[in-house]
C-alpha cells in the first residue's frame, strides 16, 4: 500500500488576513479583500483598472528589516506563510535530506525587476543591487524557504501561471508518494500588483473594470462578471508521508488524497471552451485518490470571473464529477492571487472538509445560465464532507486538480 | 574625518545593509567570518561607502578589506 500524504501545517498571508485563521474567517464571512488602488501609477498611466486585492498585513510589519530588504515581496510572503505553516506543524524534526520545498509562483520578482530597472535608468549601473537576480528569479520564494528551514531534499519551483500553487502541492504529493522525502513545505506565492501587470492583464480584457464598486467587482459565475481582480499573497502547507506524521504524533488536518494534471494545447491564454482539459485533470485527481465522483461533496472552483473560463470550468465539473457538489468561488473575495491562488484555495478546500462548512461566493446574484451548479451564496453552508476537489488553471493551458479527503 | 568617525559611519552602513548591530561592528571583526556578511552584501556596502566617503572601492581593493579595520584604514588613506 502506497503511503498516504497528510497535511499537518497551514500558513497564509492574503488580502483577507495575515494568517490562516483570519483568511478562513474572511472566506466564511464572505468579506471582500478588494480595495481601490491608491498608488499614483493608476493616474499616471490612466489605467482602466483601479482596484486590487492588497495584502491585509504588510510583510514589512512582520519581517525583520533586513529580511524585507533582502527578499522580493513575492519571497517575503512565501517566507511568512511558510513560517506559520512550519510552526503550526510543530516544527517537525526531520533529516534535512528528507525535507523538500516546492513553492511556485506565476510571475516571481517582478517588482524587483522594475525597481532595479528604474535604478539603472536613473542612477546607473553601480546602483543596481547585487541581490537583483536572487530577488527576481521565480525559484526565489522556494529557495528562500529552503534556506530558512535547511531543506536538502530538493527545492523546486513549478511555474505554470495561475496553476503554480496547485502544481506545487501536486509536486509535493508525488515526492511523498515516491518516498523521496518525508516532509515537504509546499505552496505558492505572488506579489506583483503594479502598473505593468495591471496594464497587461487589462489589455487582454481579463480584468474587472468595476472600479466604483471594489467589493462587488469579482463576480465568479455571475451574468454580470467582467473579469478578475488582481490579488497578492501566499499559501503554504506542510505535507508529510502519513507514516512519518503518525510516528511523531502530529495533528493531521486531512489528506491530499490525489492529484490530476493536464494541458489543453488549445490556446496560449484561452481555456478550451468545453473544459475538456480541466475535466481530465479532475478525473485524474479522482483516479489517483480512489475517490468516486459521488463522494466528492464540494468543489472549490478556480472561477476567476472571466466570460469563457467560468463556463468552461462549470462544464468540466459537471462532466467529471456531476452537478451534486457544493461549489464555491473564493476569488469573489480573495481576488486572483495568480501563482498563490491554488495553494490558498487548496487550503480552503481542506479546511472545508475538516470543518464541514463551505464559504459563500460573494457577488453571485444572477447566475450564468450555463453554470448549472449548486454554488453557495449569501452565507457559508454547513455540509458534511468526506472529500472535495480544488481546481486551478493557468495561462498556457495548465490544469491542476487536487483531491482532499478526511484524515 | 577621524578613524572613529569613519568607523561610526561604516557601522551604520553595515547595519543598514546586513542588519548587524552597530555595537558588534568593531575594527578587529572580519566581515565574512565574524559578521556573517556575504559577498553580495559586501558589494552593497562598497557602493554605500563610495557614496558616503566620496572614495572609489575597486573590486580588487574590496577583496583586500577583510576586517572592519581594513575598511576604516582604506577610507582614511584614500580620503
Amino acid at each position: 500500500m502506497t503511503a498516504d500524504v497528510v497535511v499537518t501545517g497551514l500558513g497564509a498571508t492574503t488580502p483577507l488576513g495575515g494568517d490562516v485563521g483570519s483568511t478562513w474567517d474572511g472566506l466564511l464571512a464572505g468579506r471582500s479583500g478588494v480595495t481601490e488602488i491608491t498608488e499614483d501609477w493608476v493616474d499616471r498611466y490612466e489605467l482602466p483598472v483601479r482596484i486590487a486585492a492588497r495584502l491585509a498585513v504588510e510583510p514589512g510589519d512582520v519581517l525583520k528589516r533586513v529580511e524585507a530588504r533582502r527578499w522580493d515581496r513575492c519571497e517575503q510572503v512565501a517566507l511568512i506563510a511558510a513560517r506559520e505553516a512550519w510552526e503550526a506543524a510543530g516544527a517537525p524534526e526531520v533529516e534535512p535530506e528528507r525535507l523538500a520545498v516546492v513553492i511556485g509562483t506565476g510571475i516571481g520578482g517582478a517588482l524587483t525587476l522594475l525597481q532595479q530597472d528604474d535604478l539603472l535608468e536613473n542612477e546607473g549601473m553601480r546602483k543596481v543591487s547585487p541581490l537583483t537576480i536572487p530577488m527576481l528569479m521565480p525559484n526565489g520564494p522556494a529557495a528562500c524557504v529552503g534556506l530558512e528551514f535547511g531543506a536538502r531534499g530538493g527545492v523546486h519551483a513549478p511555474v505554470s501561471a495561475c496553476a503554480s500553487g496547485a502544481e506545487a502541492l501536486a509536486w509535493a504529493w508525488r515526492m511523498l508518494r515516491a518516498d523521496e522525502v518525508d516532509v515537504v513545505i509546499a505552496g505558492g506565492a505572488e506579489a506583483c500588483i503594479t502598473a505593468i501587470p495591471v496594464a497587461g492583464f487589462a489589455q487582454m480584457r481579463a480584468m474587472s473594470r468595476r472600479n466604483d464598486d471594489p467589493a462587488g467587482a469579482s463576480r465568479p459565475f455571475d451574468k454580470a462578471r467582467d473579469g478578475f481582480v488582481l490579488g497578492e499573497g501566499a499559501g503554504v502547507m506542510v505535507l508529510e508521508r502519513a507514516e512519518f506524521a503518525a510516528a511523531r504524533s502530529a495533528t493531521v488536518h486531512g489528506r491530499l488524497a490525489g492529484i490530476g494534471t493536464s494541458s489543453d494545447a488549445y490556446h496560449i491564454t484561452a481555456p478550451d471552451p468545453d473544459g475538456a482539459g480541466a475535466a481530465r485533470a479532475i478525473t485524474g485527481a479522482l483516479r489517483t485518490s480512489g475517490i468516486e465522483p459521488s463522494d466528492v461533496g464540494h468543489v472549490n472552483a478556480h472561477a476567476t470571473a472571466t466570460a469563457v473560463g467560468d463556463v468552461a470550468e462549470a462544464a468540466a465539473i459537471r462532466s467529471s464529477i456531476g452537478d451534486h457538489p457544493v461549489v464555491t468561488a473564493p476569488k469573489s473575495v480573495l481576488g486572483h492571487l495568480l501563482g498563490a491562488a491554488g495553494a490558498v484555495e487548496g487550503m480552503a478546500t481542506l479546511l472545508a472538509v475538516r470543518d464541514g462548512v463551505v464559504p459563500p461566493t460573494r457577488n453571485l446574484t444572477d447566475p450564468d445560465d450555463d453554470v448549472k451548479l449548486d454554488v453557495v451564496t449569501g452565507k457559508a453552508r454547513d455540509v458534511e464532507l468526506t472529500a472535495a476537489v480544488s481546481d486551478s488553471f493557468g495561462f498556457g493551458g495548465h490544469n491542476v486538480a487536487l483531491a482532499f479527503a478526511r484524515a | 574625518m577621524t578613524n572613529e568617525e569613519i568607523l561610526g559611519a561604516l557601522a551604520e552602513i553595515v547595519n543598514e545593509v546586513a542588519g548587524v548591530e552597530t555595537s558588534e561592528i568593531t575594527p578587529e571583526k572580519s566581515f565574512v567570518d565574524d559578521l556573517d556578511i556575504d559577498s553580495l552584501s559586501m558589494v552593497e556596502i562598497a557602493v554605500q561607502v563610495e557614496d558616503r566617503f566620496d572614495v572609489k572601492v575597486p573590486d580588487d581593493e574590496l577583496a583586500n578589506l577583510r576586517t572592519v579595520g581594513d575598511a576604516v584604514d582604506y577610507v582614511a588613506k584614500t580620503t
